[in-house]
């Protein structure tokens, strides 16, 4: 088992209302099978050995379906190569390298602490629109709903997204319409989500509006960053579906 | 954690979501940019009739001046896309700046293209020029001398006009430089179109990219052809008096 070090540039904030800076640690010593969030564990043991205030991250999972994790490791968020933040390994990285980690600079994502911050916004978009009314009791036959293959194929690609808050925090405007994207397509291709349909892009834009987000500039780095790999058409899904709403609510036409 | 206070009360989100929304405001700017790129491709168009000789040019631009009233509504439709699409676009910047209120240490431009990233610097660039343009040879502020130049059928000699500002070379400069900028705003702004409007497929993404880039491409060497073939002499005309802002 071969050993790294590393130059550690890690953000440290107390609240949402402290200024924050960066810390410099010098990682010795470090496992290249070590995950990234591993190597964080291995410095915060060390912190508090040496009666120093840990780094505080979030993480819940540790394999990348949870959407739990989130930071900005040398400017990308969720880190380099595919997947989330738990899924990077020490070993893509140079020998000796200086890292930086930075939590998500998006104006609705409030610091909590540290790396860690308040996602709680995506939350309210979903509550307003990112959802189904279905019957509770046994469950139907599989059969009983025909959906084409394709139609499956492209809402479970939207449906991979674990809401992390990547896109937001790469796009240059802080826009999260691949989220929102993903969940109109998810929901909007199958049968069981038709019923809101006509309402749910229309809430879920206002819900991100009345939050702080951006807008979206089809720069693609949402796309570029995603850990569940969502492809940007979902915006253009997203786009088709909110004007649709918007124009059948205002003429009134039920259908 | 306290909710911030919504946009849309105070814009009137209710009444005209169309103009408040994200994407609504967005939808605006792609159907105006639609309307400003066709004006692009029939101004390149007939801008071209100058290879055709004095009298091509100067019958082209004779008939146009003849549309009249007609005219006036192109340019009142074209003005109106104009300030849509440049207040619109403002207030979604405005909005995306606010958005990000600490930038990142380590920049990282990931998946964007410099085309996309310089499409404000680009855009406000190519309203300068165009408000420059229409200085030089609509309202021939800085050489009121054109508006006396006729050619031998009594028409305005427009080709003379062109070919002696052209002949400068920063007047030529300068265009060439503003007709880049528009290529490089065109190409990003063509195949975002689709995506704003909601067209745009996994499968048909590279092909509106690709399409964006070649006709801004086309569009910028048409356009650029002109002063460059003027300078070359390839377009020349029998008057020797230089009249140029610039070079006296």
């Amino acid at each position: 088992m071969s050993t790294m070090n590393f130059h550690l540039r890690l953000w440290k904030q107390k609240s949402a209302a402290d200024k924050g800076e960066f810390i410099k640690i010098h990682a010795t010593e470090i496992p290249s099978e070590c995950s990234f969030l591993e190597m964080l564990d291995i410095v915060n043991n060390r912190l508090t050995r040496e009666g120093k205030e840990p780094v505080s991250f979030a993480s819940d999972c540790r394999e990348g379906i949870c959407g739990t994790c989130h930071m900005v490791i040398n400017g990308v968020p969720q880190g380099p190569g595919r997947g989330a933040a738990c899924q990077v390994y020490m070993r893509k990285f140079e020998n000796g390298q200086t890292i930086t980690v930075e939590p998500f600079r998006v104006g609705a994502f409030p610091i909590v602490k540290d790396l860690v911050v308040n996602r709680s916004a995506y939350d309210r978009i979903i509550r307003s629109g990112g959802f189904i009314s279905e019957h509770t009791g046994g469950a139907p036959d599989a059969s009983t709903t025909l959906i084409p293959k394709p139609v499956a194929d492209a809402a479970m690609d939207a449906a991979a997204c674990i809401g992390c808050g990547a896109c937001a925090a790469a796009c240059p405007n802080s826009s999260p319409m691949l989220f929102v994207g993903a969940k109109v397509t998810h929901l909007g291709l199958l049968p069981q989500g038709q019923a809101e349909r006509k309402s749910r892009a229309r809430n879920m834009v206002r819900t991100m509006q009345e939050e702080g987000f951006g807008n979206c500039s089809n720069y693609y780095a949402c796309e570029a960053v995603c850990p569940a790999n969502v492809p940007a058409s979902v915006i253009a899904m997203l786009n088709r579906e909110y004007i649709r709403g918007e124009v059948s609510e205002s003429v009134g036409a039920i259908d | 954690m306290t909710r911030p206070a919504t946009s849309s009360k105070k814009s009137c989100g209710r009444c005209m979501p169309l103009f408040s929304s994200p994407i609504g405001r967005k939808w605006i700017v792609a159907l105006t940019g639609i309307v400003l790129v066709l004006f692009v491709i029939g101004h390149l168009l007939g801008n071209l009739s100058i290879f055709a000789g004095p009298d091509a040019m100067n019958a082209y631009a004779a008939f146009l001046k003849s549309t009249g009233e007609l005219l006036w509504v192109v340019r009142i439709v074209l003005l109106t896309c104009v300030v849509l699409h440049i207040w619109f676009t403002i207030t979604l910047w405005r909005e995306n700046l606010a958005a990000r209120p600490q930038k990142y240490a380590v920049k990282n431009e990931l998946g964007t293209t410099v085309y996309a990233r310089l499409m404000r610097i680009s855009g406000l660039t190519v309203l300068a020029f165009v408000l420059y343009h229409l200085a030089q040879f609509t309202w021939e502020a800085f050489n009121p001398e054109y508006k006396t130049w006729i050619d031998a059928q009594g028409r305005h000699d427009v080709y003379r006009m062109v070919v002696t500002a052209f002949e400068c070379p920063f007047v030529s400069g300068f265009y060439i430089l503003a007709v880049g900028l528009l290529g490089m705003h065109l190409s990003h702004g063509i195949a975002s179109l689709f995506q704003t409007l909601g067209i745009t497929t996994e499968k048909m993404r590279p092909v509106f990219e690709k399409g964006g880039l070649i006709v801004a491409w086309i569009i910028f060497l048409g356009f650029a052809s002109i002063p460059t073939a003027v300078l070359l002499g390839l377009v020349k005309t029998s008057s020797t008096l230089p009249a140029c802002p610039f070079c006296h």
